[in-house]
């Protein structure tokens, strides 16, 4: 016996819009189950998980801190899956984007001046869309599969980062610290209300990220050609549009965001560069992305969402004693029920017996 | 069960009245065909005549809406692919179904009903590959191997079923001349043992050489049964392509000598095992003029449309001139701005994107040449879509589209409204040059008289119109002159009054010189 899915011939508008809310509801009711099994009570973890991050003021603060990076990655990542080319090496890309945009304050240290912080962004920005660029000119030159090549590229950065503040970048009054030097205030993101709590400029540019991508998907030209490619390759160019020069653009664009998300961890929250830069933003804001139906305003209500996974991690090795990686396991429920939702929309179930299968195993000319 | 009469003694299989109705179309209307014991029979027609239909239906694949198959002069009922296979019918496919990274015994180990031992399957296919002469080692990776040797594991998987009649699915389309005759040779061993097969084929000149009887499809319908040896090649293509041609209704407007479509001496290489090389392509298109490019499916019509639109371009700009500029390193936008509309052959996901709506489509093939009026903005491009809207609008009612909602996607049409919006979009702008590959294929008998009609008028306005199509009675009634496409070359354009069906025929068959030796396609 075997299980195979079959093509529905209508797909349901109202359960595609709603698949991200019934993923949602999925994944409480398997956190549940996950806190019972683990002998808590779930009522209790649960509301500790997602409820009490948002009673207090600081951790709405904390609460942004953590969206902007995801919003900002998902953002780029959704005109790069919408154009059909799998970049998932965002994680990768935000790494590089925080260490090229690094160079000037750990360089130029004593340089205190406005132009500081809009040079390093800018700089965090190119890093990014520079090492997503390898992936895009392996595909285009050798057609190779840019998964692979752009997840395989992450543990590159990684590796490199740890290499940069063990050795060159070392702080070299850090007392061996693996750690850069701290930056200066001029290469610190501001935050926006210093008087309540941490929350930086980030937030900013990921809503501003937001409006433009969804302008530019929604009415310009541009991102007409992005959905076009993404669909036929063929009717793109029919349309005289170039699945090169989209590749090209799609990961430069998602490249480039990544990296403004990484130098911005890095000079907001983060104030130096140190070997672990990031709780896998890179990776969650898939997720983030799917989840917002590749929307951009969608992807912004879901990287809040996902941000609170990250807190509750917290708030639950706090107060209900579990390890942090539970966040983990709520950001795999998550993306496992938003793919089963979205699947099951498309497609339904059918079980093929074993006499069956034999006679309607070939056929198909 | 119909009648229960018996045929005469010694066939194999015999269909009568076979039916098969897909919607509207009547892919198969009332079929009947004999195959005795030992013969090679023949199936020929063109695309779409519906030798594919058909042969489902005899392998299981599909089922009969009406109509009788007797295997051995027995009613039978053949619902699956494995029924076939017990019953004893096996079927060689166009295109191969096998794993590249599976070696060849493997391959054949997946396809057998029964639990056999791999080193078992290698040894019976290394006797039989010996026996049929079909040199194969079994321990090979298919990635490794060439398109002809990948068709023998095809041949020897089917041969292993042990099979009394043996259905063979164009099967020189892939392969070399040397290849090919290695293969007859094959097919008369398999004949000589007894078995049959049934030979799905439009080149005349192997049917006439190695088939025993051959049954003749046009549109669906049985047009003649005969024994090819004792036809002419020209009988045997108007059979195919029918001989009720209606009156031609050429083009009255006046064609001046000025060239506005020109290919000079163009070549390129296929970029795919499957797809066809263009040889030396010479096309001389003048204003007022409807050039019919006629030619059976996979001889470089799709490769030809590919170099005149600019999806595919060429290093030498001459190679195509279009209004008297070289465009050969031109991309499309570039050529439409010329002045040149297109509409390839496929509709969904090239001419078309399936799940956008009618005024995004309009978009899809305009956003260039209509920069002015659809974009806005600047260098930001926004689309307007409130005149992209107005601009769709008026080709539904100029080309009488018929469709639900205001502004449906493109999926939602059928085949023959959703054409009439595409030859409608290129017509709207006024082309001097439009190249339109299977103008009506699968579009109903009105749609097509519309869409005919059009090219004609677009023609007498002043443009140069090519027709690439594989239905005669089309380019003869629209073409002025009428050329041929065999194995990627053209033949020269001749006035379509003076053309004859059978001179078509030949040309077609690729009977016109000495170029019918062409190059090999080697999938190395």
């Amino acid at each position: 016996m075997r299980i195979e899915l079959e093509k529905r011939p209508a797909h349901s508008a109202l359960f595609s819009m709603l698949s991200p809310f019934i993923a949602l509801g999925l994944t409480i009711i398997a956190g549940a189950i996950l806190f019972t099994a683990l002998g808590k009570n779930p009522f209790d973890a649960l509301y500790s998980f997602f409820i009490e991050p948002l009673t207090e003021l600081w951790s709405l603060h904390e609460l942004l801190i953590k969206a902007a990076p995801l919003i900002l990655i998902a953002v780029g990542l959704s005109v790069c899956f919408r154009s059909n080319n799998w970049n998932i090496g965002a994680e990768g890309q935000f790494i590089m984007g925080g260490v090229v945009g690094s160079i000037v304050p750990i360089y130029f240290h004593e340089w205190n001046s406005f132009f500081v912080l809009p040079l390093m962004l800018i700089m965090g920005m190119i890093g990014g869309a520079l090492y997503a660029g390898i992936p895009a000119l392996l595909k285009t030159r050798f057609n190779t599969n840019e998964i692979l090549s752009s997840l395989m590229l992450v543990y590159v950065a990684e590796l490199f980062l740890d290499w940069l503040v063990r050795g060159p970048w070392r702080n070299p009054e850090g007392f061996n610290f693996p750690e850069s030097r701290s930056f200066n205030d001029s290469a610190v993101l501001p935050e926006l209300f210093p008087a309540s709590g941490g929350a930086n400029l980030g937030i900013i540019f990921a809503l501003i990220a937001t409006l433009l991508t969804w302008f530019m998907m929604r009415h310009m030209l541009k991102g007409f050609e992005v959905s076009v490619l993404g669909q036929s390759a063929r009717a793109g160019r029919f349309a005289g549009f170039s699945s090169t020069k989209m590749i090209f653009f799609a990961f430069l664009f998602s490249g480039a965001l990544a990296g403004l998300a990484g130098i911005s961890e890095v000079s907001g929250a983060i104030g130096r560069l140190q070997p672990d830069i990031s709780p896998a933003y890179g990776f969650t804001a898939i997720i983030v992305a799917f989840l917002g139906r590749l929307n951009p305003l969608g992807i912004f209500a879901a990287g809040i969402i996902l941000a609170l996974t990250y807190l509750g991690g917290e708030a639950a090795q706090i107060s209900i004693g579990l390890p942090d990686k539970v966040a983990r396991v709520f950001q795999g429920f998550l993306l496992f029920f938003v793919l089963a939702c979205d699947t099951l929309i498309h497609y339904r179930v059918r079980l093929v017996t074993a006499i069956k299968a034999r006679t309607e195993g070939e056929g198909a000319s | 069960m119909t009648d229960q009469q018996p045929g005469h003694g010694n066939c194999l299989l015999e269909v009568r009245g076979l039916t098969k109705v897909f919607g509207e179309l009547r892919a198969n209307d009332g079929i009947d065909l004999e195959i005795k014991s030992n013969e090679i029979h023949a199936l020929l027609g063109e695309n779409g005549a519906g030798k594919s239909t058909l042969v489902k239906m005899l392998f299981g694949s599909l089922e009969p809406t009406s109509g009788q198959i007797f295997w051995k002069d027995k009613p039978v009922r053949i619902t699956s692919p494995g029924q076939a296979r017990v019953l004893g019918i096996g079927m060689v496919f166009q295109h191969f179904s096998l794993f590249e990274a599976l070696t060849v015994a493997e391959n054949i180990a997946l396809s057998m009903d029964q639990d056999v031992s791999i080193e078992g399957i290698a040894e019976q296919a290394a006797v039989l590959s010996r026996e049929y002469g079909l040199p194969l080692d079994p321990h090979a990776h298919v990635a490794d191997l060439s398109v002809g040797e990948r068709q023998r594991i095809e041949i020897v998987r089917t041969l292993l079923q042990n099979p009394e009649l043996i259905i063979l699915d164009e099967p020189t389309s892939v392969l070399t001349p040397q290849e090919a005759d290695r293969l007859f040779e094959t097919l008369a061993k398999i004949r000589a043992e007894g078995r049959s097969v049934l030979y799905i084929s439009h080149r005349l000149e192997e049917v006439q050489r190695i088939c025993d009887r051959a049954t003749v499809l046009r549109h669906g319908k049985l047009t003649g049964a005969c024994d090819p040896r004792l036809e002419t090649p020209a009988s045997l293509a108007t059979m195919m392509v029918g001989s009720e041609v209606k009156s031609v209704s050429n083009a009255g407007g006046t064609i001046t000598n000025e060239i506005l479509i020109e290919t000079r001496n163009l070549s390129a290489s296929a970029r795919t095992p499957f797809a066809v090389s263009l040889k030396e392509v010479n096309l001389k298109v003048r204003r007022g003029e409807i050039i019919g490019i006629a030619g059976v499916a996979g001889n470089g019509q799709s490769e030809l449309f590919d170099v005149l639109s600019g999806e595919e371009t060429v290093p030498d700009p001459d190679d195509v001139r279009i209004c008297g500029t070289g465009v050969g390193r031109m991309g499309i936008s570039a050529r439409r701005l010329l002045g040149a509309g297109f509409v390839p052959e496929e509709r969904h996901g090239h001419a078309a994107v399936s799940d956008m709506t009618l005024s995004q489509n309009m978009v899809l093939a305009r956003h260039h040449s209509d920069a002015d009026v659809f974009l806005t903005g600047g260098p930001l491009k926004i689309i307007r879509y409130d005149a992209v809207k107005k601009a769709s609008e008026r080709i539904v009612r100029e080309m009488d589209v018929r469709m639900s909602g205001e502004d449906p996607v493109a999926s939602s049409l059928s085949g023959g409204n959703l054409q009439k919006f595409i030859v409608g979009r290129e017509l709207d702008r006024q082309p001097s040059v439009l190249i339109v590959n299977q103008p009506t294929w699968g579009v109903d008998a009105g749609a097509a008289s519309r869409i005919r009609q059009a090219l004609i008028d677009l023609a007498e306005s002043g443009s140069a119109v090519v027709v690439i199509s594989q239905d005669l009675d089309e380019i003869f009634e629209v073409a002025t002159s009428i050329a041929v496409l065999n194995e990627g070359a053209l033949s020269e354009a001749e006035p379509a009054s003076m053309m004859t069906l059978e001179r078509i025929g030949l040309l077609m068959g690729g009977i016109h010189g000495e170029d019918t030796k062409v190059e090999a396609q080697h999938a190395h």
